[in-house]
């Protein structure tokens, strides 16, 4: 059935609410990687399972990722008339026991990690609130009061955990599809434009160019066939930002593309994706058949008459694909290398037409901002950063997960609040923000407002939304390394600076780590590191040397340890920490001699050990196992 | 015409030149070691790095992939320029230290010795034996291979490669003679790229001359007598002399 007109789209949106909020109990389950990845297929199987066994009148749902990554598997449980519940760190005999409970009426609290009263409909500006007759639950924490979910603001992720991704209907329930049938029936391509610029939406791939003036470009620029990219690319360790929202609200994406593609007039468009992400480029091809299916999407979109077709292009492996230009040679079925710019996508991109490349989460704003407005947009954030910003917030840290938060939060608020801390009561050292290509930000700085403006001055930069924790324990020279061998890896080789100039950083890196370094070398390491950041040809050498150049700035002194007392602080380099064991402690337990597995360890029962330095390799697992502290590292 | 300004000197070009080439009007000369003219610039061995003080993308760039703007601003030889220069040289020199070429370019850079671990890779990975391979002769023998420090040029699967025509444009192109081409008897033999290729014998003094492919791959692509085709460079600069001879005799 195609769409064709708004009363179509209003018969969707009924049906799809009928399935997001059925007459009778609804247990929904996280179905993104995070979730599968702790279990959470099996949690879903045996509530199916169980369900038909008891013949209980529920429905079960798939949804994408809630955020709240660190207490997944999560399933969340609607019955009409009473609170919503989401059941955290489920397990198949956890879920079975839940779905007996539910049956007779008895909720599991102690599972529960947080109930929902109502639900924020960003799009239409609404707040739907359940209608709750029953009191039992009252005790549980609610949705917006949980620490983790209390500071967060979710544009991007509006959708994401609230609905099914694989339901278009439930998609168009919560607004979706409608900013799109506005656009085409009433507004302007220049209006468009005009909006998304006044908004101050910035570029979340990264750089944080502005958007709506990236559009103009393009659409000015000569030339008939245009193309329109979503950036999926997404490589950064530990980042998922953007494979989150495709597996969990992949037609807010779509409809963003087809909003920008009518702005810039576009009608071919290609969403490129890691070839590392099957689930997101499975529910990006699903949702854009139903898409097509409806008419949202192919020839005569809503019978307006515009054209705009979305094709999926997967990656073979390449972290540097994320750089537009390698981006554009790859699509093209060409080697995966960036080449200088000028000339701008924008000029000559795809197949030499004007291009315009946006990453997944700008996409995903595009809807909400036109919906809503750019002053509603802009009055989020700090004066040049508008909005909100997806983290990935990882590492050491309390709460992993998600989160999406108004720009300009402080990073204490991003690590003590929402994190809910370091594990283990430990110090924090510092934040290493936008991947591979940012920097280190040291605990002193823990007040710094995010936004693109300021981590760029503190020497690290916005990039796409990683978020990396570390605690005390962490040895920077060893970040720094960690880093520098995935760019390593990960540098197409083409340019001198960026092959070589990498490759030599990290050897000095290596000296250093093993105490072979001299003074002069730290010297040369920070020569070479500006010129690979000047010099290189795209912005993964423009970029890469940033770990090194902050851990330098702001932990000089722990490179200078490792060189002048070879000596590693945080007691990680393996070559300059050596294992003893106190013997006024040393009980001879006897288990670090069981365990250690060079036999390095010697000693008569309840009599003090000691380690043959010959034979040790520094594992570790002596200190890790000692229950007495008597294994020390000097 | 577009008018810029390089080291302080004004300079008029035609749209679509290079910074390089507009320095190069001025008599300034910038080093360069993936370059050539007869191939489309590659912006990858960055010795030809130049600083942008005004025009679209400020910065350090590759003044050989970089063009010319109306109102462009460039500094060929400003401390961050030399500083960079210097090290991507001494960065290549480190990479290939007996590669003659490099030798004189650190040399002229007041480089004696690198400070990093030798290696000893006879290529410097300009790509020009690619570029030419596909834009000149047009048969796409050699690629890259491999990504960061371990790129390499090689044939596909670095196996022989059946579209190789043996012109060795690649051998001549390459600045560091790192592509190996000997000839034995009736074969060319390209040991870089593990191929090898019959050699055709002149129909006249019966020695071997050419790759058979390569004459045919001529054949395809200009239009001359099949003869041209079949006997020796030696042949036919004695037919000519032969000719001329005649010609000369027939006019006394």
């Amino acid at each position: 059935m195609k769409i064709k007109n708004l009363k179509n789209l209003e018969g969707l949106k009924a049906k799809g609410l009928e399935s997001l909020y059925p007459k009778r109990m609804k247990i929904n389950v996280g179905l993104g990687t995070c979730g599968i990845a702790t279990g959470a297929q099996a949690v879903f199987d045996s509530i199916v399972e169980e369900i038909e066994k008891q013949g209980i009148d529920a429905v079960v749902g798939k949804t994408g990722c809630l955020g709240f990554c660190q207490r997944e598997p999560l399933v969340d449980v609607w019955q009409p008339g009473k609170s919503r519940i989401i059941y955290c760190q489920m397990d198949p005999e956890k879920a079975r026991d839940l779905v007996t409970g539910l049956a007779q009426g008895k909720m599991r609290k102690e599972w529960a990690l947080c109930r929902l009263e109502e639900e924020e409909f960003i799009i239409e500006n609404t707040k739907k609130k359940y209608s709750i007759k029953e009191k039992d639950g009252k005790d549980i924490p609610l949705y917006g009061e949980i620490p983790f979910y209390k500071k967060q603001k979710k544009i991007a992720l509006r959708n994401c955990g609230f609905m099914n991704p694989e339901n278009i209907e439930e998609y168009i329930a919560r607004g979706g599809y409608f900013t799109l049938a506005r656009v085409l029936s009433s507004l302007k391509e220049e209006g468009v434009i005009e909006e998304i610029k006044n908004s101050g939406l910035r570029g979340r791939g990264g750089a944080g160019f502005p958007t709506g003036l990236k559009w103009k470009f393009c659409r000015d620029a000569p030339g008939d066939t245009k193309y329109i990219i979503c950036n999926a690319d997404e490589g950064d360790p530990g980042a998922y930002m953007d494979r989150s929202i495709l597996e969990g609200d992949p037609h807010s994406v779509l409809e963003g593309m087809v909003i920008g593609a009518y702005a810039i007039g576009s009608h071919e468009g290609y969403i490129y994706v890691r070839n590392e992400y099957p689930l997101a480029a499975q529910s990006v091809e699903r949702a854009i058949r139903q898409a097509e299916e409806y008419g949202l999407l192919g020839d005569n979109i809503l019978n307006s008459g515009f054209n705009f077709r979305i094709r999926i292009s997967q990656g073979a492996g390449a972290f540097v694909c994320g750089e537009e230009t390698a981006l554009l040679a790859s699509i093209e079925g060409k080697i995966g290398e960036p080449r200088p710019r000028p000339p701008f996508p924008a000029e000559r991109g795809l197949w030499d037409k004007p291009t315009n490349i946006n990453n997944v989460k700008t996409w995903a704003n595009v809807p909400a901002i036109i919906a809503r407005g750019a002053d509603w947009y802009s009055k989020m954030g700090t004066p040049k950063s508008k909005g909100t910003m997806v983290f990935s917030l990882v590492g050491k840290i309390n709460n992993t997960g998600l989160v999406e938060v108004p720009m300009g939060i402080k990073l204490r608020e991003m690590i003590y609040d929402i994190g809910e801390g370091i594990p283990q009561g430990k110090k924090l050292k510092a934040v290493q923000t936008g991947g591979p290509s940012g920097g280190c930000i040291p605990s002193e700085l823990a007040d710094l407002e995010v936004d693109y403006e300021k981590l760029t001055q503190a020497g690290s930069m916005m990039g796409s939304g990683g978020m990396v924790v570390m605690d005390e324990d962490t040895c920077m020279v060893n970040v720094a390394k960690y880093f520098l061998n995935f760019t390593k890896d990960e540098s197409c080789g083409k340019c001198t600076p960026c092959r070589e100039g990498i490759k030599r950083m990290l050897e000095i890196l290596d000296d250093i780590s093993k105490g072979k370094a001299k003074e002069a070398d730290l010297e040369l390491l920070e020569t070479l590191a500006k010129v690979v950041k000047d010099a290189s040809l795209c912005a993964l050498g423009g970029t890469a040397p940033n770990p090194v150049l902050t851990t330098l700035r702001y932990f000089r002194n722990e490179y200078e340890a490792h060189i002048k007392d070879k000596k590693c602080p945080a007691h990680i380099c393996p070559d300059l920490i050596r294992y003893s064991i106190n013997k006024e402690k040393c009980t001879g337990c006897g288990l670090c001699l069981k365990e250690c597995p060079q036999t390095a360890i010697s000693g008569e029962k309840k009599k003090p050990h000691s380690i043959d330095k010959s034979k040790c390799i520094k594992c570790g697992v002596c200190f890790e196992v000692c229950k007495f502290d008597a294994v020390e590292i000097d | 015409m577009l008018n810029l300004i390089i080291d302080g000197k004004e300079v008029s070009v035609e749209k679509g030149t290079t910074v390089l080439h507009a320095a190069r009007k001025l008599g300034i000369e910038i080093p360069t070691l993936c370059y050539h003219e007869g191939v489309s610039p590659y912006g990858a061995c960055r010795v030809c790095v130049v600083e942008v003080v005004k025009g679209m993308k400020p910065g350090l760039t590759a003044s050989c992939a970089c063009l010319a703007e109306q109102g462009m601003e460039v500094r060929t030889n400003s401390p961050s320029v030399v500083d960079s220069r210097r090290l991507i040289i001494e960065l290549i020199l480190a990479r290939s230290p007996e590669v003659k070429k490099v030798r004189e370019l650190a040399q002229e850079m007041g480089i004696e010795k690198a400070r990093f671990r030798k290696e000893d890779k006879e290529c410097i990975l300009c790509g020009l034996c690619v570029r030419v391979c596909q834009e000149i002769i047009g048969a796409s023998v050699i690629g890259f291979i491999n990504r960061g420090a371990n790129r390499e040029v090689e044939t596909p699967f670095q196996a022989q490669s059946d579209v190789c025509i043996g012109c060795g444009a690649c051998s001549s192109v390459c600045p560091t003679e790192a592509i190996k081409i000997k000839e034995m008897f009736d074969k060319r033999i390209l040991e870089t790229w593990h191929t090898e290729l019959e050699l055709k014998s002149c129909k006249i003094c019966g020695r071997y001359f050419a790759p058979k492919k390569e004459l045919e791959h001529l054949k395809e692509k200009i239009e001359l007598p099949e003869e041209i085709f079949e006997i020796c460079e030696d042949c036919k600069r004695k037919n000519l002399t032969r000719k001329i001879g005649e010609i000369k005799t027939g006019i006394i």
